[in-house]
């Protein structure tokens, strides 16, 4: 790692385990289009994984996204990721990453007010997007693990979330 | 996408005149129904040529019915048989 200190976020007041997470509405990307859902649609279906990340194109939505990959995590659970990217951008990013996983746009960030994890980014005016996080649901949307970062970059420990899924 | 999904699913494309027309009709019967969003490329639009047999948007898949079907002209005149005050 670096040898300087990494900038800390602030504290948050995030829904933490054994919280209801909020419910939404937004378009939901897969590879071959999109269409408004809720996220209660998706946790009707089974458990979910949220997942808070920066826009497409920022190398941190790339890292998480390729270890979700590569760990096989999006044939365990229901994968589903949010961001202010647009739906074009989201779709050409399951393409590109070749990511069997499902994206959230949020492109004003209303989301991340809702989960109290705005991130105002510094030195792009006017831009709010979703501090990383991750948050394991089970079918009430009951918060069964939760990660949210801390520093800035900040990256989920997947070791503890592997854990987590294999206890769902 | 759960259960309460309408029984009517319109593949469309963002600021097509010809799906904007489809949507004024489904608006004007108070069709309650779900937009799925497509790209303007006509080779990323595999799913609708999987639903009704070719890549054109407006399509329509209405499940009340069992009906697919394409170009706005033809949904416009089924939408008005099948649910206009005539139907």
């Amino acid at each position: 790692m670096v040898d300087f200190d990494v900038v800390d976020l602030p504290d948050h007041d995030a829904p933490a385990t054994g919280d209801t997470a909020p419910d939404f509405t937004r378009p939901l990307v897969n590879d071959e289009f999109w269409e408004d859902a809720s996220l209660s649609d998706l946790t009707d279906d089974g458990p979910v994984l949220l997942v808070f990340h920066t826009m497409a194109g920022a190398f941190p939505a790339t890292y998480v996204w390729n270890e979700l990959r590569d760990r096989g995590v999006p044939e365990d659970v229901q994968a589903v990721g949010v961001s202010i990217s647009s739906p074009y951008e989201h779709k050409a990013f399951l393409e590109e990453r070749d990511v069997d996983a499902r994206l959230f746009s949020d492109p004003a960030a209303d989301v991340a007010a809702d989960y109290d994890l705005e991130h105002d980014l510094d030195g792009m005016a006017g831009v709010t997007e979703h501090r990383p996080a991750v948050f394991l649901l089970d079918e009430e949307r009951t918060v069964q693990y939760r990660w949210v970062a801390a520093e800035w970059p900040d990256f989920p420990d997947y070791e503890e979330l592997a854990d987590a899924l294999a206890g769902l | 996408m759960a259960d309460e999904q309408p029984a009517i699913t319109l593949y469309r494309l963002q600021a097509c005149p010809y799906c904007e027309r489809v949507v004024r009709t489904l608006d004007d019967q108070g069709l309650a129904y779900q937009s799925r969003f497509v790209e303007p490329m006509h080779s990323d639009r595999n799913v609708v040529k999987r639903v009704s047999g070719k890549r054109s948007v407006p399509a329509i898949v209405d499940d009340n019915t069992g009906v697919t079907m394409s170009e706005s002209a033809n949904i416009v005149e089924y939408l008005e048989n099948t649910y206009g005050e005539g139907a």
